[in-house]
């Protein structure tokens, strides 16, 4: 009797955490299907439309290249994904697997650099950006990112964990530090390379204040900051907003669904972020 | 023969493969911060060459009463926002450790906010805010706590501490992951041990989760106080600094001075003693989470 009373205490508290996080989105999307008929600040609030617009999407296309803003994430997001994964397994190899003078000094240079805010960095950033004419280019946005210490940090902390036996029997067959990297140690790290691409997918989408420095041009926007950019398009028109911001969250959504369990091992194999 | 065995590789091999990632990182890390400290000693616009002015931006800085308000805004951010960072993900954590049901889908829809952009987090927040809005409807007619909207993000009182609120919000999934990361790594013996021994739940949770999350919790004080020390994004889009500069923050500072007045020696300087405050806050808060437990 005890036990089932915590039970169903346990089940409130998920319940009531779970309103907390989710009701937000709830009616922001309850919003973006309302129609000139539903009064958007009705007390009591209404959650299911009683004037529906699915049309309220449509009409966001066709008020902004919003099209457009997903090609520009996406090349952004999937260019970072392959430099921050290819660049942190090149440098992790030697840190975990190599001898070699300096190393030390290195990697304790590298992991420094998570001390260092970006808000400092991004004035010289910014200036180097303009003076190599990558201002609203792709790759101006991209560099600055392509690799991160955590990357690095959590690539080596996976390939340390791999008995040096299975690379053995390689080095006896005559194989180079190339081959032993890409057809001994790549396979056995997925799941750690998966929570890194995962995580420099979630990183860079939502990636706000260093876009908005590199990027002024319209048909350059990212995601993000075509979203920030719907307040003033719709003018307080909180039915078009929240529309606008709903479509922007769906490739995120989606992603999320079928990547969530590479958040919670990515996770418990770093546990140390930025 | 055994040393060419023991020398697989050519030497600079190791370097090689270094290479890409520690140019990406002197490049745009090492250079940039060595940039940073040179134009803080600078007058420099973008538009004329640098001037030199020593130490006269710092100098400047101790007079300057909108950067005196947003440091003490950052360090309003930083007392509310990092303690209930600490404390309320750990519970979190706690409760979605149990072996219940459908316990994998809760833990997932927790994490939602954390993969949702500031941005998108941001505009949501403001439209429950809203004057007249459905935060104003629960607690007036609701809960009848208030009479009239608090006017959340217009009025110089509250507009900040409701900014928090999405910090934190949008923060509790992603510590509650990194504290569930602890607590399965806690051997289930320890409790059972506890149990046999009478232990009550609170002195189970003093004596065993408390000091074996100590590690975790010092983790996320280092990890949620440089976040709430860089906070920019929810602010830029929730407030734009105002109601009269009272959701302004040293970050926020840095991005208008660089990038609105066009003063970036000036903004650099700012830069700097955020860098500067940051090293001490995470080793304080390293310090904080550890002293907490060292004596129970």
């Amino acid at each position: 009797m005890k036990r089932s009373l915590a039970v169903i205490a346990n089940y409130v508290l998920l319940i009531l955490v779970t309103i907390i996080s989710v009701a937000p989105f709830i009616w922001m999307l309850s919003t973006a299907f309302k129609g000139p008929g539903d009064d958007i600040f009705a007390f009591p609030p209404r959650f299911i439309p009683s004037d529906p617009r699915p049309g309220n999407f449509a009409a966001v296309f066709k008020a902004i290249p919003l099209a457009r803003y997903f090609l520009n994430s996406f090349i952004i997001v999937g260019v970072s994904i392959a430099l921050n994964v290819a660049l942190s397994l090149l440098a992790a190899y030697p840190l975990a697997r190599m001898k070699f003078r300096g190393s030390r000094f290195i990697f304790i240079a590298i992991l420094s650099t998570m001390m260092i805010p970006t808000q400092l960095v991004m004035i010289p950033n910014f200036v180097l950006t303009v003076q190599l004419g990558l201002k609203n280019n792709y790759l101006g946005v991209i560099l600055p990112g392509a690799v991160t210490a955590f990357g690095i940090f959590l690539m080596r902390q996976a390939l340390l964990a791999i008995p040096s036996s299975l690379e053995e029997a390689a080095w006896i067959d005559g194989a180079g530090p190339g081959r032993i990297l890409f057809s001994v140690l790549m396979p056995l790290v997925k799941p750690t390379t998966a929570a890194l691409a995962v995580f420099t997918f979630v990183g860079t989408w939502g990636d706000f204040l260093w876009p908005l420095l590199v990027i002024d041009k319209d048909s350059m926007l990212t995601v993000p900051l075509g979203v920030q950019k719907l307040q003033g398009t719709f003018m307080n028109d909180w039915r078009l907003i929240s529309a606008g911001t709903i479509l922007s969250m769906v490739p995120i959504l989606i992603f999320f669904c079928f990547t969530q369990r590479y958040f919670i091992e990515g996770a418990m194999t770093g546990s140390v972020k930025e | 023969m055994s040393h060419k065995q023991l020398r697989r590789y050519p030497l600079y091999v190791p370097y090689l493969y270094l290479a890409p990632a520690m140019a990406i990182l002197c490049f745009f890390v090492f250079y940039p911060l060595l940039k940073a400290f040179v134009y803080s000693a600078q007058s420099y616009n973008l538009l004329s060459p640098p001037r030199w002015v020593g130490l006269d931006n710092y100098r400047a800085l101790m007079a300057d009463d909108r950067f005196g308000s947003a440091f003490l805004n950052s360090i309003r951010y930083f007392i509310c926002v990092v303690p209930l960072l600490i404390v309320l993900p750990m519970l979190l954590a706690i409760l979605v450790n149990r072996q219940l049901k459908g316990i994998t889908v809760f833990r997932a829809l927790f994490y939602i906010p954390v993969i949702t952009s500031m941005v998108v987090a941001g505009i949501m927040w403001k439209w429950i805010y809203m004057e007249g809005g459905i935060l104003d409807w629960l607690l007036i007619d609701v809960c009848k706590i208030v009479t009239v909207s608090p006017r959340w993000l217009t009025d110089p009182k509250t507009a900040l501490y409701s900014v928090m609120v999405v910090t934190v919000w949008k923060g509790l999934g992603y510590y509650m992951v990194v504290y569930l990361a602890g607590l399965q790594a806690i051997p289930v013996e320890l409790y059972e041990a506890a149990k046999i021994d009478g232990a009550s739940a609170f002195k189970r949770f003093k004596a065993i989760t408390g000091p074996m999350l100590a590690p975790s919790m010092a983790v996320v004080a280092v990890m949620s106080s440089m976040a709430a020390m860089k906070v920019f994004d929810e602010i830029y889009v929730m407030t734009a600094g105002g109601p009269f500069e009272t959701t302004q923050t040293v970050v926020y500072d840095v991005y208008v001075t660089a990038f609105n007045d066009l003063k970036f020696g000036y903004a650099s300087a700012m830069g700097v003693i955020l860098f500067v405050v940051l090293l001490v806050f995470s080793t304080l808060s390293v310090r904080m989470s550890e002293r907490s437990y060292s004596g129970a």
